[in-house]
C-alpha cells in the first residue's frame, strides 16, 4: 500500500472517529425515545465553545475536558427538559419538528452571544506537533483524537453492557412496557441518555476546534447531518452501527477527496447527501440495524 | 390486602372498568376470571401504575406497614412497593439474554449478591432457563417464555403478585408446574392476583375468585363456592346448559 | 357561492393593499409585502405537500433554487452570458428569454426534480423524509455551488433582469391560493387528508396513496420552482445559499403555526412570521444581536408545539371563506379522528394511554 493510501487510511479514522462521537449520541437518544435529534450536531459547537471559554480561564488540559463534558451534559439536559419531555406522547414528527426548533434556537443564540465571525481555536501546547509513524505522518491531535475516541467507546461499552444504568436502558429501547413493569424510572433514562450523548457530542466539539483550529456557531450542523448519515449508513438505534457507520463514512469521505481528481472535491457534500438517498432507499435498516417492527 | 374501591378505567375513548370493587387478602391466591375484553388486564395494569384510574381508590396494605394509595405512585414506586406485575406472555426484553432479563426483574434491588443467589434459584426452579442464560428472549419458545416471566417477576421478590395469564399457550404439563410455583409463592406468603382464561385451573387452586364481565365485578366468592354457581360453570366451566 | 363571493372580495381587497402600498408608500415598502407575499404562495403551497398529506418534506428550498437558477440563465441578457456562464450550449447561450415561459420551464424543471427525487423518496416515513430532503438542499446547493460554467458558483449571478413586480407576485399568490383551494377541496384533497389521518384505512377504501404524495410533491416543488424564479427577478441576485435550511425551517413553522392543512392559517402565519422578522430586523441589527428573530421564531414554535400543536387553525379553513351554511360544520373541512402515526415513547406522565404491548 502506498504511502499516500495510508495517510488517508489515518485521516479517514480520525474523521470517523469525529463522525463516531457524534453519531453513538444520536443513536444513544433514537434507541429509547425513536426521535431523531436534529439539535444533537448544536451540542458539538457547545462543547467547541465551551473548551474555548474554558482554555480561556487557563488551567490544566483535563480541566478543560471536564468543562466541556460537563457543559456538554447539562445542555443536553436542558434539551430535553425544555423541549422533548412536555412533547412525549404526541406523534413522532412533533418531536422532531421540536427538535428542529431546538436546533435553530441553540444556533441563534450562539450567533447573538458569539457573532457569526469564525475565531480561532487556542490548540493546547499538548497537541502540537508530529509523530512519524513509519511512512505516515500524523499529528499529535489526530492520534489523540482517534485513541481517546477509542477509550471513550470502551468506556461506553462497559456502561451499556454491564452498569444498571445501562441494563435499564436496553431495557427501555427493548420494550417500554415492560421496562415500566420492572419498576425502570423512565423519565430518568432518558435524561441520562440524553446527557451522555450530549457530552460525548461536545466532547467531540473540543476535538474538532483542536483539528480544525477553528469554531463558529454552525459548525455543528454538518457533522450533525453527517452523523445521522453514520447512524442511517450502521442501522439507526444500534450503537456498534453507528460506530461502524461512523468510521465507514469517514473513510468513503476522505477517499471520495482523496482519490477523485481535485475538481470532485467541492462536490463532497453533495456526495454524502446523495449517498444517504440512496442509502436510505435501498439499505433502511442499515448493516447492523434490524427493522422497525421487529425492535418495536 | 389489596383492595380496590369503585374503580373506573378509561382507555382511549371509553371505559374499561365500570366501578369496580374487589379485595386480595394478604397471603392468599385470588383468581379473576373473565372473558376476552372483561377488562382483565386492564385491572392489573391499573394496579401496577401504567393505567390511572379517573375514579376511585386503590389501597394496599401490606403486612405490618401502613396502607399506600397505589393510585398516585409511579410504577416505579409501586414496584418498590412490593408490588409485581407479570404481563401476559410475550411482553419480555426479547433482544436481551435471558440472564439480563433476570437482572432487570431485580431492578430496583440493591443487594448485588442475593440478587445472584435468586438468580441461581430461578434457574434450579426453572433449569431449561439456566441451560438458556446467555439465549436471547426472543429466541426461546412460548413456554420458555412465560417461564422466563415468571422468574422476572420473582426476581423482585414480590409481595403482591399479580399474574396476567400465566398458563397461555402452555402444555398442560407445564401449565401444572406453574399452578404448583404459585401454590408454593402462596406458601411463603405472598399474595397473589391470578388473571385465567383457564377458569376451571384458576378456580381450583384459587382462596376466593371473581368474575369480571364488561368491566363489572359479576360474581365474587370463596373459590369453591364459585366452582358450582351455575351462571359459571356455564359461562367459564363448560358445564351444563 | 357565498364563499366564492368572499374569495373574490379577499382578491379585491388584497390588490387595494397592492395598489396603496405602490402609491403611498417607499420602494421598500413595495419590496417587503412582494416578500411577504412570495412567502404566503409558498406557505400555502407547502400546507398542500405537508399539511394535507401529513408527509414532512423539507425540500422546499431545493425546488426554488432550481427554479431560480433555471429562469435566470434562460433570461439572462445575451450580451453579457458568454461572460457570466461560459459553460452554457449554443442553444441557450444565444436566446434571451420572457418572464412567463422562462418561470413556466423553471417551474417544470423544479417539478420533474421532484418527479425523479419523489417517486424514490416518498417511501420513506415521517422524520426520514425530513432528512432525506434536507440532503437535497445541500446536494443541490454543492451542484450549483460546483457548477460555475453555468451559475457562476459561490459569487451567484447577479445582474438579473428584474422582470416582476408587485402585481406580477400579487397574481402568482392568487393563482396559487385558488389551486391548492381547488385542490384541498376536491376529492383528491380530501382522499389526502384521509390518508394522513389513517394511511391504511385509506388504502383499504382504495386511494392510490404513492399516487397522492407524489402529486402533492410535484405540486408543491412547481410552486416553489416559480416562486424561486419570481423572487429572482424581484431582487435581481441568486446565491447557491439563498434559499436554505433556514427558509426550510420558517416554512415548516408558518405550516405548524397555521395549523397542519389549513391554508388559511398557513397564510396568517406566513404574514405573522415575515413581518415579525422584518420588525425585529432594525433591532437584530442596532443591537448587533443577530439571530434575535430566528431564535424566537423557534421558540414561538416551541411553545406553539407544547401548547397548541394543532396551530390556529387545526386543519380548518374560516366558515366565511367555505361558504357553506351551518350545516354540516362550515368550518370543518375535515373532521380530525385519533391520529394513528406514530407516537414517540409516551412514558411517564402520560394518563391512561399506555403503549400497545410491544413485540
Amino acid at each position: 500500500m502506498s504511502a499516500y493510501l495510508l495517510q488517508q487510511l489515518l485521516n479517514g479514522l480520525m474523521l470517523g472517529s469525529l463522525y463516531a462521537l457524534v453519531a453513538i449520541g444520536f443513536s444513544l437518544i433514537y434507541s429509547i425515545l425513536r426521535l431523531i435529534n436534529f439539535a444533537h450536531g448544536d451540542l458539538l459547537m457547545v462543547g467547541a465553545f465551551a473548551a474555548l471559554a474554558a482554555a480561556a480561564l487557563g488551567g490544566p488540559w483535563w480541566a478543560v475536558v471536564a468543562i466541556v463534558v460537563a457543559s456538554g451534559a447539562l445542555a443536553g439536559i436542558a434539551v430535553e427538559r425544555v423541549a422533548i419531555r412536555p412533547l412525549r406522547g404526541m406523534p413522532q414528527v412533533t418531536g422532531f419538528i421540536a427538535t428542529l426548533a431546538v436546533s435553530v434556537a441553540i444556533e441563534n443564540l450562539a450567533l447573538i452571544l458569539f457573532t457569526g465571525q469564525p475565531r480561532t481555536f487556542p490548540v493546547p501546547e499538548l497537541l502540537r506537533g508530529q509523530l512519524e509513524l513509519g511512512p505516515v505522518r500524523a499529528t499529535r491531535v489526530d492520534l489523540v483524537i482517534i485513541l481517546s475516541t477509542w477509550l471513550l467507546l470502551l468506556v461506553l461499552l462497559v456502561v451499556v453492557r454491564w452498569s444498571r444504568f445501562g441494563r435499564a436502558m436496553r431495557a427501555l429501547a427493548d420494550n417500554l412496557l415492560a421496562a415500566r413493569l420492572v419498576g425502570v424510572d423512565v423519565d430518568r433514562t432518558i435524561l441520562f441518555a440524553f446527557a451522555l450523548g450530549s457530552a460525548f457530542a461536545a466532547y467531540a466539539g473540543l476535538l474538532w476546534g483542536a483539528r480544525f483550529g477553528q469554531v463558529d456557531p454552525l459548525m455543528g450542523f454538518a457533522p450533525g447531518l453527517k452523523a445521522f448519515v453514520a447512524c442511517v449508513l450502521g442501522g439507526v438505534g444500534s450503537l456498534a452501527g453507528a460506530v461502524l457507520g461512523g468510521y465507514l463514512l469517514g473513510l468513503a469521505e476522505v477517499l471520495f477527496v482523496g482519490l477523485l481528481p481535485p475538481a470532485y472535491s467541492g462536490l463532497r457534500d453533495a456526495f454524502v447527501f446523495a449517498a444517504l438517498i440512496l442509502l436510505l432507499l435501498f439499505l433502511p435498516n442499515g448493516l447492523l440495524g434490524r427493522p422497525e417492527e421487529e425492535r418495536a | 390486602m389489596l383492595r380496590l374501591a369503585e374503580l373506573w378505567v378509561r382507555r382511549g375513548a371509553g371505559a374499561v372498568l365500570h366501578g369496580v370493587s374487589l379485595e386480595v387478602p394478604r397471603g392468599e391466591l385470588t383468581a379473576l376470571v373473565g372473558a376476552n375484553g372483561a377488562g382483565k388486564t386492564s385491572l392489573l395494569l391499573t394496579i401496577s401504575g401504567i393505567l390511572r384510574p379517573h375514579r376511585g381508590e386503590l389501597w394496599w396494605n401490606p403486612e405490618g406497614e401502613e396502607p399506600v394509595r397505589l393510585d398516585r405512585l409511579s410504577p416505579k414506586r409501586i414496584v418498590e412497593l412490593g408490588v409485581i406485575h407479570c404481563p401476559e406472555g410475550r411482553q419480555l426484553f426479547a433482544s436481551m439474554t435471558v440472564y439480563d432479563n433476570l437482572l432487570l426483574g431485580a431492578h430496583q434491588r440493591r443487594d448485588r449478591r442475593a440478587v445472584e443467589r435468586d438468580v441461581a434459584r430461578m434457574f434450579t426452579l426453572f433449569p431449561i432457563l439456566g441451560e438458556r442464560r446467555r439465549q436471547r428472549a426472543g429466541s426461546l419458545s412460548g413456554g420458555e417464555q412465560t417461564m422466563l416471566a415468571i422468574a422476572r417477576a420473582l426476581m423482585a421478590r414480590p409481595r403482591l403478585l399479580l399474574l396476567d395469564e400465566p398458563s397461555l399457550g402452555l402444555a398442560p404439563q407445564m401449565a401444572d408446574r406453574i399452578f404448583e410455583t404459585l401454590l408454593e409463592l402462596r406458601a411463603q406468603g405472598v399474595t397473589l392476583l391470578l388473571v385465567e382464561q383457564n377458569a376451571r385451573a384458576a378456580l381450583e387452586i384459587a382462596d376466593r375468585g371473581y368474575v369480571l364481565e364488561g368491566g363489572r365485578v359479576v360474581r365474587s366468592g370463596p373459590a369453591q363456592q364459585l366452582r358450582s354457581d351455575p351462571m359459571v360453570q356455564r359461562a367459564y366451566l363448560g358445564i351444563g346448559a | 357561492m357565498r364563499g366564492a363571493a368572499a374569495h373574490l372580495l379577499l382578491a379585491l381587497a388584497l390588490a387595494a393593499l397592492v395598489a396603496l402600498v405602490q402609491r403611498a408608500l417607499s420602494p421598500y415598502a413595495v419590496t417587503l409585502l412582494s416578500l411577504v407575499l412570495m412567502q404566503v404562495a409558498l406557505a400555502v403551497s407547502l400546507q398542500v405537500t405537508n399539511g394535507l398529506t401529513g408527509l414532512f418534506s423539507l425540500g422546499h428550498p431545493a425546488f426554488m433554487t432550481v427554479g431560480a437558477y433555471v429562469s435566470a440563465i434562460l433570461t439572462y441578457p445575451v450580451r453579457r452570458k458568454g461572460f457570466m456562464m461560459p459553460d452554457l450550449p449554443p442553444v441557450l447561450a444565444e436566446s434571451e428569454w420572457a418572464l412567463v415561459p422562462a418561470v413556466l420551464v423553471a417551474a417544470l424543471a423544479a417539478a420533474l426534480l421532484a418527479l425523479v427525487v419523489g417517486l424514490s423518496v416518498l417511501r420513506l416515513k415521517g422524520h426520514y423524509l425530513a432528512v432525506a430532503t434536507l440532503g437535497l438542499i445541500i446536494v443541490v446547493r454543492t451542484l450549483v455551488n460546483n457548477l460555475d460554467g453555468y451559475t457562476r458558483g459561490g459569487l451567484g449571478l447577479s445582474g438579473v433582469p428584474r422582470l416582476t413586480d408587485p402585481w406580477t407576485v400579487y397574481a402568482f399568490v392568487v393563482l396559487v391560493w385558488y389551486l391548492c383551494w381547488r385542490i384541498k377541496h376536491s376529492s383528491y384533497g380530501r382522499a389526502m387528508m384521509a390518508m394522513r389521518e389513517n394511511e391504511l384505512a385509506a388504502r383499504s377504501t382504495g386511494v392510490d396513496v404513492l399516487a397522492l404524495q407524489l402529486f402533492a410533491f410535484v405540486f408543491g416543488a412547481a410552486v416553489a420552482g416559480a416562486a424561486g424564479a419570481l423572487t429572482v427577478h424581484l431582487v435581481s441576485v441568486v446565491t447557491p445559499g439563498a434559499y436554505g435550511i433556514p427558509l426550510a425551517f420558517t416554512l415548516v413553522v408558518m405550516v405548524v403555526i397555521g395549523g397542519q392543512g389549513s391554508l388559511t392559517g398557513a397564510a396568517l402565519a406566513a404574514v405573522l412570521v415575515a413581518l415579525a422578522s422584518e420588525a425585529l430586523r432594525p433591532l437584530e441589527e442596532s443591537l448587533e444581536l443577530y439571530g434575535l428573530s430566528q431564535a424566537l421564531v423557534a421558540v414561538a414554535l416551541l411553545l406553539m408545539l407544547r401548547f397548541r400543536p394543532q396551530g390556529l387553525f387545526g386543519s380548518r379553513e374560516p366558515g366565511l371563506l367555505v361558504g357553506g351554511s351551518n350545516l354540516g360544520g362550515s368550518s370543518s373541512a375535515c373532521p380530525s379522528p385519533a391520529r394513528t402515526t406514530p407516537r414517540a415513547v409516551s412514558a411517564g406522565t402520560a394518563p391512561s394511554t399506555p403503549d400497545a404491548p410491544r413485540s
